[in-house]
């Protein structure tokens, strides 16, 4: 663990640098992040997710007639008319509905198997909202719109991520059991009925798939103000952090103390597998 | 610099953080590229290859092969106990919505109309609509589920399929795979299962509402199949027919899926 070897470092350091009194000294940390499988999970879930959704509108396009108002007001509907005649939407249903039941294996597969990875491997613990959660959250949103500066201490995710990407799990389970409810209303009767019957069954799935299209956008945003290091670790898995020290005045006597840890992120809690390799040489 | 890249390929335990750091990146998106492109390449190999019965309206063959396989999971769980939900007559709406008029589009001559039921040893029953009638009558009010998406509970009337069977004793035909009908133009024809066909709730239906069906709806006689999409309920019968491989389905042909059970 970094922090329990860093006394040996300034001690060394300190004495390397002797001369250079004023050089940054900074150490790069390797820390692991994301595991290969859940790597994996994330990046087969966004083309299927996207093939999912592609065709979903296909077959919700045989037959539009959704739309959010109060009363005679209609706020939104799905989709209004100009966005027709922009895309000169076809009448694909039967092709929508062929991509729909096969891509929907591959949805439930790998949503199984992460929630599986998550569990036995411990993973949900990082991911699962805490007791804490439900107040910090709010925390991270006001911190996010640059209300307040200092968020709350976190580990590998934050109270916001962990809501979440815990609910984003619940919908998904949500989808697959409207969608069998939509698709088997007959033999599977009683799962259509716990979910308000059929035409209710399938305002639910589109909601969700709302609810999907939004995440997306917010999830893509969120990533790019996290910036390259953040993103890479969904790639690679290791985050990169810089561990600065103040200017060193040496004097044997007095070591730095006050040591911060300088990241995009703080040091997950999972850093058992971190390597630390101190530069420069 | 060149030394740098030469770096790269030494093992893991021999690079500096940075080094290391530059090898890991161009390494894991370099697969993630290739998985892009791999997945790529599926999608366009998917829609590159024919369809199974080579029209360019019906699905291609992979896809196919997929729902083929998905009737064969999900009619594990198809049991004729798994009834529709059924609603009182009052429930029902009054405009009904009419949908289709395929089969439907050449005069029909109402007075001579008979429905043609070939037997599997060749024989054909010719039936009016007084001899579907003699038979008890049955009927059931229930969300019908048109495959756009939209449904309607509606009201209907006739004679249990499976009674029919019995009656005519066409027990050898209920014992085959397949029950096959279509219009008397031969335009409209469907194909279905036939525990879907014995299902209690599927009738031959000749009344809506507690009226003779209306031309539109398929008058004098239609299949109501409430475990089947709307296009499975083939209207204005003309002939019945029994068979162990899949009788042709018009609408499968144009790329839906030929079970279509709820």
């Amino acid at each position: 663990m970094c922090r329990a070897n860093q006394p040996a470092f300034h001690f060394l350091e300190a004495g390397f640098f002797l001369c250079n009194f004023l050089i940054e000294l900074t150490m790069k940390q390797i820390v692991n992040k994301h595991p290969l499988a859940i790597r994996w999970f994330h990046w087969i879930n966004f083309p299927v997710l996207g093939v999912m959704v592609w065709s979903g509108l296909l077959i919700y396009w045989a037959n539009d007639v959704y739309k959010v108002g109060f009363g005679d007001k209609t706020l939104i509907k799905f989709f209004p008319q100009s966005f027709y005649d922009v895309f000169h939407i076809p009448f694909r249903l039967a092709e929508g509905m062929a991509y729909h039941f096969v891509f929907m294996w591959l949805f439930f597969l790998n949503g199984l198997l992460y929630v599986l990875y998550t569990i036995f491997s411990g993973e949900w613990k990082y991911l699962v909202p805490d007791k804490r959660s439900w107040k910090d959250a709010w925390l991270v949103f006001l911190h996010d719109l640059h209300i307040i500066k200092n968020k709350p201490s976190q580990g590998k995710y934050n109270a916001a991520q962990r809501i979440t990407y815990t609910a984003i799990i619940v919908m998904g389970i949500g989808s697959i059991l409207t969608g069998l409810g939509i698709y088997k209303p007959v033999q599977l009767g009683w799962l259509t009925a716990v979910f308000g019957g059929y035409k209710m069954s399938r305002i639910i799935h589109f909601a969700l798939t709302i609810g999907y299209i939004l995440f997306f956008l917010i999830h893509v945003i969120q990533v790019i103000f996290a910036g390259w290091n953040n993103f890479r670790a969904m790639v690679t898995g290791f985050e990169v952090v810089k561990i600065k020290e103040q200017p060193i005045v040496v004097e044997p006597a007095s070591m730095p103390v006050d040591d911060q840890i300088n990241s995009e992120e703080d040091i997950p809690q999972n850093d058992r597998d971190s390597i630390v390799i101190p530069e420069p040489e | 610099m060149a030394n740098f890249v030469t770096n790269l390929f030494r093992r893991n335990e021999k690079l500096t953080v940075d080094e290391f750091i530059v090898k890991k990146t161009i390494t894991s998106f370099f697969f993630l590229l290739v998985f892009f492109a791999a997945c790529i390449w599926a999608w366009k190999w998917v829609r590159r290859q024919p369809s199974q019965n080579g029209s360019r309206a019906d699905v291609h063959a992979p896809l196919r092969t997929v729902l083929n396989t998905n009737e064969i999971i999900f009619s594990k769980i198809f049991s004729s106990n798994h009834l529709t939900k059924t609603y009182p007559a009052s429930a029902a709406v009054k405009q009904v919505r009419p949908n289709g008029s395929i089969g439907m589009r050449n005069n029909l001559d109402t007075a001579a109309w008979k429905m043609y039921v070939i037997r599997a040893n060749g024989d054909t029953l010719a039936l009016d609509l007084d001899d579907i009638k003699k038979l008890p009558k049955t009927d059931v009010t229930f969300n019908f589920k048109c495959i756009e998406g939209w449904s309607q509970i509606t009201h209907w009337a006739g004679v249990r399929f499976s009674d029919f069977m019995k009656f005519y004793g066409l027990n050898a035909e209920a014992s085959m795979k397949y029950l096959g009908l279509t219009t008397p133009d031969k335009e409209y024809y469907v194909g279905i299962d036939m525990p879907s066909a014995m299902h209690p709730q599927t009738i031959l239906c000749y009344e809506l509402n507690g009226r003779p069906l209306p031309l539109r709806e398929g008058y004098p006689l239609r299949l109501i199949i409430p475990v089947k999409y709307g296009i499975k309920h083939l209207k204005r019968i003309g002939t019945m027919y029994f068979a162990n491989n899949r009788p042709p389905d018009y609408w499968a042909e144009r790329g839906y899926d030929y079970y279509s059970g709820l």
